[in-house]
Parts: C-alpha cells; sequence; structure tokens
C-alpha cells in the first residue's frame, strides 16, 4: 500500500472541471465561485496548497495572514452553510472543506510545510532514515546498546544509576543536536525564501536552488531520526 | 425550510430547545420542568417516559431503563464489568446490546428514540407545529459507533437528524453566544455519565476548536456507584443483610446516595435514611462532604488527565487559557470546581446554567444550519485517530486525533496474488499500536478486478464528515470507476436494522395509540355502567318497565363490547346506553326537583 498518487487521467479531468463552471458550463474566471451562476466550485486537486491560500511558496509565512485565509475559506466552503443546497453542492463543499484542512494543517507546521514544499519542488515524497546520519553513527550505536543494557538492568542498582547519568547525558547532547538542526533548518529556510525573492532564472541560482533543497532533505530527514530516538531514550528513562 | 430543534440527549437528563428570535431557549411542557429524565419504563398502560417513568424506578426496577446512553454503540463484552449494577436485563444479538423489557427487547438507540419522541412531542405540543429535523448533541468522546447509534435513535424517533455535535462545543457556542468572547477557552463538562474537556479558539464569531478529549464512561452515575457501595457495605454489616437480591432497594439505595452527593454540594454533612426490606427496619447514617471528597476524589482526579492530554496536543500551557466555562450537572461539585481552578489557575464561569447550555448550543447550532445565524461558524476535530490494520496487526494512521473536520485521507490498494478479486480492510479508531487494542468500527472487502498482482490500484478515501461519523468510498484507478461499499459495522445497527426499527416504531406507536385508547373507553364504560347500575336502583320505579328492559339490553351489549379490544365498538355502545337511559335520567332529575321542593314546603311549614 501506498499514499497519494495522483492518476493523469484523473488529472486531466479535474483541470476541465476548473476551466468550466459544473452547473452551467460557462467559463471560469473567480477562484472557486462561477462569476455567473454563483455555485460553488470543486478546488483543483492540481491546486498546490499554497495557491489555494493565495501564498507565495515560502517557508517563512505569516501565520495570522494563513489563519485569516483559512477562516475565510472555512466560511466559504464549510458544510453549514450548504445544508439547503443541492447534493451536487453539498458533496462539492463537504470535498473541498475536507482539503482545506489537511491544506492548513500541513501550512501551519513550520515542518510539515518545509516537507511539502520539497516535495513540491523536488517531487520526492518524505525519505524515511532507517539508519542513523553518518556523523552520529558512533554515538548512537553506543546509546541503543546502553540503552539495552539499561532496560536489562536492576532499576535500584549501582550499575542502573551510572548507566542512567550515561543516557541523560546522551540525551543532553541530543537536545544540543537537535537545536543545532533548528537553526541549520531556519536559515536554510531563509535561503530559500530569498532566492525565491531575487526570482533569478541563471545556472547560478538553479545550483543554490537544488543544494538547498538537497540539504533540506537531509536535516528534515535526521531530524525525524533523532526525534525518534530522543523521544525512546525518554520514554525508557522515564 | 422546516424547523429545526436541537436536542441534548443526556445519560440522566435530556432538553429540547429552539432558537426563539436570535435567542435560544429550552421547551418545557406546561408546569414542568425543561429537563425530561432519561428514563423509560414499561408500565402496564404502555412504555412511559421522563418523570412518571423515573417514579417507577424503585416500584418497577427490572422494567425501568435509565443511563442507556452508556450501552449506545457498545457491545455487551464492553460493559461486561457493570452488568450486575443494573437491574434490568441486557443480553447481545448481532454485535449490539439488547435491553429486555417485559415480552420485547430492545436496541439501545430505539430506547433513546423514546426519549427523542418524549421531545418531539413537547417541542410540537409548546411551538404548534410539526417537528422533523434536529440537532443532537453526543459526548465529544464519542466515538463513530457510538455517533453512529445516536444518529439511528434520531432516525427511529422519525427525526432527520441534520447534524450530530459534540456537547461541549455546543455549549461553547450558547456561551460565546452570550459573551461575546474571543480567545481561548477551555469547557470542562461533567454530566451522569460522561466527561469531556475540549480547548477552542474563539476568534471573529469562529469557533475552532483545538483538541479534544474525555472519557465516555466518567460522571456522576460513578459517583453515586461509590456511595451506594458504600452504603450497602455498611448495611452487610450492621443488618446482615444483602440487598442485591432486592433490585427495588438497590434502587433506593443508589438514588438517595445520589439525593446525598446534590445535597453535599450545598451542605456539608446530610443524613442518609433507608427503608430495609420486610420491615426490617431502618438505616440511618451521617455523611459528610468530607467523607465524600474522599470517596470521589480518585474519580476526580481521572478526569485531570485528559485535560492535561488535551492542552499537550493544543500545544498550550493552562496559562493559556484565558477562560474556562463549566457544564454538566457534576460540575456543581464543590471539589470539581475547586479541581478545574486549581489545574487551570484561574476561577471557572458558571454563569449559564450547566443543565441547558448544551441544549441551548445545539439550537443555535440548529440556526445556522437552517441560515438564520451567519455570523457563528464551528469548527469541530474528530476526537479519536482513525485507521486500518496493517500486516502483523498493527494499526496505521490515516487521519489523526484532532483534525478539523470534514477531514480526509486516501489510501491505495492493490494485490498480492494473480487473480485476486477482494481486499479485506478493517477500520479502526483509537490511539493505540495495536489493533487489537482500538475499537473496532467496520470490515468491508474491497471488490477488485481479477488481474496480476500488483496491477490492480483502487483508491479508497476515508471521510470524517462534519458529524464526525466516517464515509469509505473506493475508485478503481485503471477504469476510473467508482465503487459504492457496503460498510459492515463492528458494534452497530445495519441500514436495514434501522429501517426495520424504524417501521416498528411506527408499529408500536400504533400499537401504543390504540391500547391507549382502549384502556381509555374501558375505563369509560366501566365509569358508565355503575352510574347507570346505581340509576337503575335509585330511580327504576319512575319509568315503565319496558324501559328498563331497553336499557338493561343496552347495559348487557356494553359489557360485551368492553371485553372486547374495539375502542369504537366500546364508544358505540357507550352512546347506545347514554341514549336508551335518557329517559330515566330525565326522570330521575324531575323527581329530584320535586323532592327538593317538597322538602323545602316541609321545613317551611315546621
Ligand atoms: N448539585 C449537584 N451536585 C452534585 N452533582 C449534581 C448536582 N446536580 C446534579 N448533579 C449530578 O449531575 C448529573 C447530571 O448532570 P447532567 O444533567 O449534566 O448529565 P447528562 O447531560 O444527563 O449526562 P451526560 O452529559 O454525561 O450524558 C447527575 O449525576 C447528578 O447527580
Ligand atoms: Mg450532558
Amino acid at each position: 500500500m501506498n499514499g497519494h498518487t495522483h492518476n493523469t487521467d484523473d488529472r486531466r479531468e479535474l483541470q476541465m472541471a476548473r476551466s468550466m463552471c459544473w452547473h452551467c458550463q460557462s467559463e471560469m474566471a473567480g477562484e472557486y465561485f462561477c462569476d455567473r451562476c454563483v455555485k460553488v466550485q470543486p478546488v483543483s486537486k492540481d491546486l498546490d496548497y499554497f495557491t489555494c491560500f493565495g501564498l507565495p511558496r515560502r517557508l517563512v509565512i505569516d501565520t495570522q495572514v494563513l489563519e485569516a485565509k483559512f477562516y475565510e475559506l472555512s466560511r466559504a466552503f464549510h458544510p453549514d452553510f450548504y445544508q439547503n443546497k443541492s447534493d451536487a453542492e453539498q458533496s462539492i463543499s463537504l470535498g473541498n472543506s475536507a482539503m482545506l484542512n489537511t491544506a492548513y494543517r500541513t501550512l501551519r507546521d513550520p515542518i510539515q510545510r518545509a516537507e511539502y514544499l520539497l516535495d513540491l519542488e523536488a517531487g520526492a515524497v518524505k525519505d524515511i532514515r532507517t539508519s542513523p546520519p553518518a556523523d552520529l553513527f558512533e554515538e548512537i550505536l553506543e546509546l541503543q546498546e546502553t540503552l539495552d543494557e539499561f532496560r536489562e538492568s536492576n532499576r535500584a542498582s549501582e550499575q542502573a544509576s551510572t548507566l542512567r547519568a550515561k543516557l541523560d547525558a546522551d540525551r543532553t547532547n541530543l537536545e544540543e543536536r537537535q537545536r543545532d538542526m533548528e537553526a541549520r533548518l531556519q536559515q536554510l529556510f531563509s535561503r530559500w525564501d530569498t532566492l525565491q525573492d531575487r526570482g533569478e532564472a541563471t545556472e547560478q541560482a538553479r545550483t543554490e536552488r537544488n543544494h538547498i533543497l538537497k540539504d533540506m532533505r537531509d536535516i528534515l530527514s535526521n531530524r525525524t531520526y533523532v526525534k525518534n530516538i530522543v523521544n525512546d531514550l525518554v520514554a525508557t528513562i522515564s | 425550510m422546516a424547523r429545526i430543534v436541537g436536542i441534548d440527549l443526556g445519560t440522566t437528563n435530556s432538553l429540547v430547545a429552539y432558537m426563539d428570535n436570535g435567542t435560544p431557549r429550552v421547551i418545557s411542557a406546561r408546569h414542568e420542568r425543561a429537563m425530561v429524565p432519561s428514563v423509560v419504563a414499561l408500565t402496564d398502560n404502555g412504555l412511559i417516559v421522563g418523570d412518571p417513568a423515573k417514579e417507577h424506578l424503585t416500584r418497577n426496577p427490572e422494567r425501568t431503563v435509565y443511563s442507556v446512553k452508556r450501552f449506545m454503540g457498545k457491545s455487551l463484552a464492553d460493559v461486561q464489568g457493570e452488568l450486575a449494577y443494573f437491574p434490568y436485563t441486557l443480553t447481545e444479538k448481532g454485535g449490539v446490546i439488547r435491553i429486555q423489557l417485559g415480552e420485547k427487547s430492545y436496541s439501545p438507540p430505539q430506547i433513546s428514540a423514546m426519549i427523542l419522541k418524549e421531545l418531539k412531542l413537547r417541542a410540537e405540543a409548546f411551538l404548534g407545529e410539526s417537528i422533523t429535523k434536529a440537532v443532537i448533541t453526543v459526548p465529544a468522546y464519542f466515538n463513530d459507533s457510538q455517533r453512529q447509534a445516536t444518529k439511528d435513535a434520531g432516525m427511529i424517533a422519525g427525526l432527520e437528524v441534520l447534524r450530530i455535535i459534540n456537547e461541549p462545543t455546543a455549549a461553547s457556542l450558547a456561551y460565546g453566544l452570550q459573551e461575546k468572547t474571543q480567545g481561548t477557552i477551555a469547557v470542562y463538562d461533567l454530566g451522569g455519565g460522561t466527561f469531556d474537556i475540549s480547548i477552542l479558539k474563539l476568534k471573529n464569531g469562529i469557533f475552532e476548536v483545538l483538541a479534544t478529549n474525555g472519557d465516555t464512561h466518567l460522571g456522576g452515575d460513578d459517583f453515586d456507584q461509590l456511595v451506594a457501595d458504600l452504603l450497602l457495605k455498611e448495611i452487610r454489616a450492621q443488618h446482615g443483610l444483602d440487598l442485591s437480591t432486592h433490585p427495588d432497594h438497590m434502587q433506593a439505595v443508589r438514588l438517595q446516595a445520589e439525593r446525598a452527593k446534590i445535597r453535599l454540594s450545598e451542605e456539608l454533612k446530610t443524613t442518609v435514611t433507608l427503608d430495609l426490606p420486610d420491615g426490617q427496619g431502618r438505616f440511618t447514617r451521617e455523611l459528610t462532604r468530607d467523607q465524600l471528597e474522599g470517596l470521589c476524589n480518585a474519580l476526580v482526579e481521572r478526569s485531570l488527565g485528559p485535560c492535561r492530554l488535551a492542552l499537550k496536543d493544543s500545544g498550550l500551557n493552562p496559562t493559556d487559557i484565558d477562560e474556562v466555562v463549566l457544564v454538566g450537572g457534576s460540575t456543581r461539585m464543590p471539589l470539581v470546581r475547586q479541581r478545574v481552578q486549581a489545574l487551570f489557575g484561574k476561577e471557572p464561569h458558571c454563569e449559564l446554567n450547566p443543565d441547558e447550555v448544551v441544549a441551548l448550543g445545539a439550537a443555535v447550532q440548529a440556526d445556522i444550519l437552517s441560515g438564520g445565524t451567519t455570523d457563528m461558524l464551528l469548527l469541530d476535530v474528530t476526537p479519536l485517530s482513525l485507521g486500518i490494520e496493517t500486516m502483523g496487526g498493527v494499526m496505521s494512521s490515516l487521519i489523526r486525533r484532532n483534525t478539523t473536520i470534514p477531514a480526509s485521507a486516501k489510501e491505495m490498494f492493490t494485490t498480492y496474488v494473480d487473480g485476486q478479486t477482494g481486499v479485506d480492510i478493517h477500520i479502526l479508531q483509537g490511539e493505540r499500536e495495536l489493533a487489537k487494542d482500538n475499537r473496532s468500527l467496520a470490515r468491508f472487502r474491497l471488490k477488485v478486478p481479477p488481474l496480476p498482482a500488483g496491477v490492480p490500484r483502487i483508491e479508497v478515501t476515508f471521510l470524517i464528515d462534519a458529524n464526525g461519523i466516517l464515509n469509505v468510498m473506493a475508485k478503481d484507478m485503471r477504469t476510473g470507476e467508482t465503487q459504492s461499499i457496503e460498510v459492515k459495522p463492528s458494534y452497530g445497527l445495519s441500514d436495514q436494522e434501522v429501517e426495520r426499527m424504524i417501521e416498528d416504531s411506527f408499529k408500536f406507536a400504533a400499537d401504543d395509540v390504540s391500547a391507549r385508547k382502549v384502556i381509555e373507553a374501558r375505563l369509560d364504560a366501566g365509569a358508565l355502567m355503575t352510574t347507570t347500575e346505581k340509576s337503575l336502583a335509585d330511580g327504576g320505579h319512575l319509568v315503565a318497565a319496558e324501559e328498563v328492559a331497553t336499557i338493561r339490553t343496552a347495559l348487557s351489549a356494553l359489557a360485551s363490547a368492553k371485553e372486547g379490544t374495539d375502542p369504537r365498538a366500546i364508544r358505540g355502545r357507550m352512546a347506545d346506553l347514554e341514549q336508551a337511559a335518557k329517559g330515566l335520567t330525565v326522570a330521575m332529575l324531575d323527581d329530584s326537583l320535586k323532592q327538593g321542593l317538597q322538602g323545602k314546603k316541609i321545613s317551611d311549614v315546621t
């Protein structure tokens, strides 16, 4: 089983649905409502979340603006306001609301936002790391051993308290590492945004862009890996 | 558009409310309170609901159902631990609990439907119009099966349930409408059977739920049970009596325990008195608030866990909460108020009547749906994660808890064997790792065209609608064809069963009505026969012998009609008898007038 895969037929069908009002068949100029018959239109699955909210593809965004737009679109789409409408409109309202809620949830969180942007820009789905990142390899292998020993030890013993002290130190260390990664991500986010703002189409800009995306992907997957390790550690010692 | 009412279908009390020109109001029957106890009793005169049914709790415990909400969407195994506490008999059929009442057994939605019908009738009598649409509230932490069961109850009662909304969020609507608050609020709702906590952000008319948590099995009923257990233990110790073999006394103990608990919200000590069975005297005991709090402390403490989780899920600290709103009768307990105040570090609000605020909020939501209120919008969340069982019996989450609804997730399915024609899908709800530790919602078989392994691609969409209820759709990505899916609920009524219960309910209603008509006609006939016999005895000599004979014939005709079950025949023979006895009545009236005059004359003379 795998997640969200788009089918090309599906896309064509939806693009058609977008260019023409499903109800009165008139040409569509407006975003979500037909200019002529005022009927709500299904949001195309090809519309990316940034465009949906009228935002540029940036990684640092004004969450107040995002929230205001979310509320505005919720008022436009929510099923509560379609109770007296036709079945077709009710079902569009339901689909649009569900999509809007997903979009908002994704963009609201900086990490999910970055992962989503990576997916859009580099077409790569989140790559899930199963082995430790290179610069942490030794450290994490050792940590795993200590964790195993601790789990098997008698909690009241001398040995357990030595191990616990060691684990506490490891935890501090890893948390430091996490803060470091967050800071580097923030830097990458602003580098991305600046590059986009410049809007250059040079070879150099393209190289820079690919560089940022690659670094971002690495940090994001390391980040998830380290986060899981820390969670496991905290659960074991507390 | 026809009027939509708002209904709070509570564990202990239910209410109906409507929107009166922008102000929500609860509806009460003439001279009665608005709260209808959620109690249904089977009496010799048929099924009765509410306050009159509550009187049967001690008189007729085996045939009086209370707290039925605890069984909604549950299987017998789910409630095994507490069966001993209920005097009525519970069985199971096809994964759904059945409650035995006399000859018949009823599912929890059918019993709930009787309560809903009573509310519907009250609303119809009050508003003078027929009511067919409603918004019904459920505890926020209700799962899909429990929500579906509530919707079924509405349908069985002849109500189109336009929306199921969560009780704490309904309360926030009523609260927000009145207070025009902006900011972050926590709604703590402790009722008779369930506990909910919801954290909401209120901004420019949008009520956005950030997180919700709760315990669908924690409420005032549990406090009562603890007090009752204490009393029963003491009665056993002091009088050597085991009341568990006396269902009527068990109920009396439970009711006295509840009353004592309620008194202790105002007073520091109270006296509990109970009559013992078979004239074995009385049991009396003083109970202090301290003792009650000692008993209930652990349960109140248990409600704080979900509060902390909800805070965590919404990414907030207790100090981020601007206001705390208390809902539900059990929040009148001083201990509850203290604990809530301590957790959030601020004094909770309780300006709105905690008994009515949920029904009022349901009426506000009803008004939003009918297009009356347009500036308010509730954005609620799903309380539990939704997922499917994957290889190795692990649950794979598709929609996380506290996701804003409507919410959807898509999953692509294929086959592992050449020519495979179906894929079995098991839908789950809950937060645990393993499928078996979560709630099984439904199973269904996805139909797949026979093709080489891995070639079919079926996209399944799981959509949680604004009621928090799951809908499943499938689409064959190769052909673009959509497939309708028959989902067999694990703990619920199938569509056909609901259909049948709707029909039954009409039939029962007809049965009930005609039964009542027969009973009333018989009573009236009996009364008429008695007065006519008396008239014959007193005044038979005043009329001709033939006339007496005609009256006697009419009397025996009525007597035999009264044995039958046709109320119209009884009424017909009653009319005949009245006609036949007309002469006698007139003669007796004349006679008494004459005697009256004579009497006067006599007195005048003396
Ligand atoms: N003054 C009081 N002190 C303590 N408890 C009280 C008081 N008044 C009512 N209760 C309790 O409140 C409970 C009923 O509350 P409420 O009517 O809000 O519940 P409900 O809506 O029927 O239940 P739920 O919301 O759980 O389905 C009962 O257990 C009752 O004993
Ligand atoms: Mg309630």
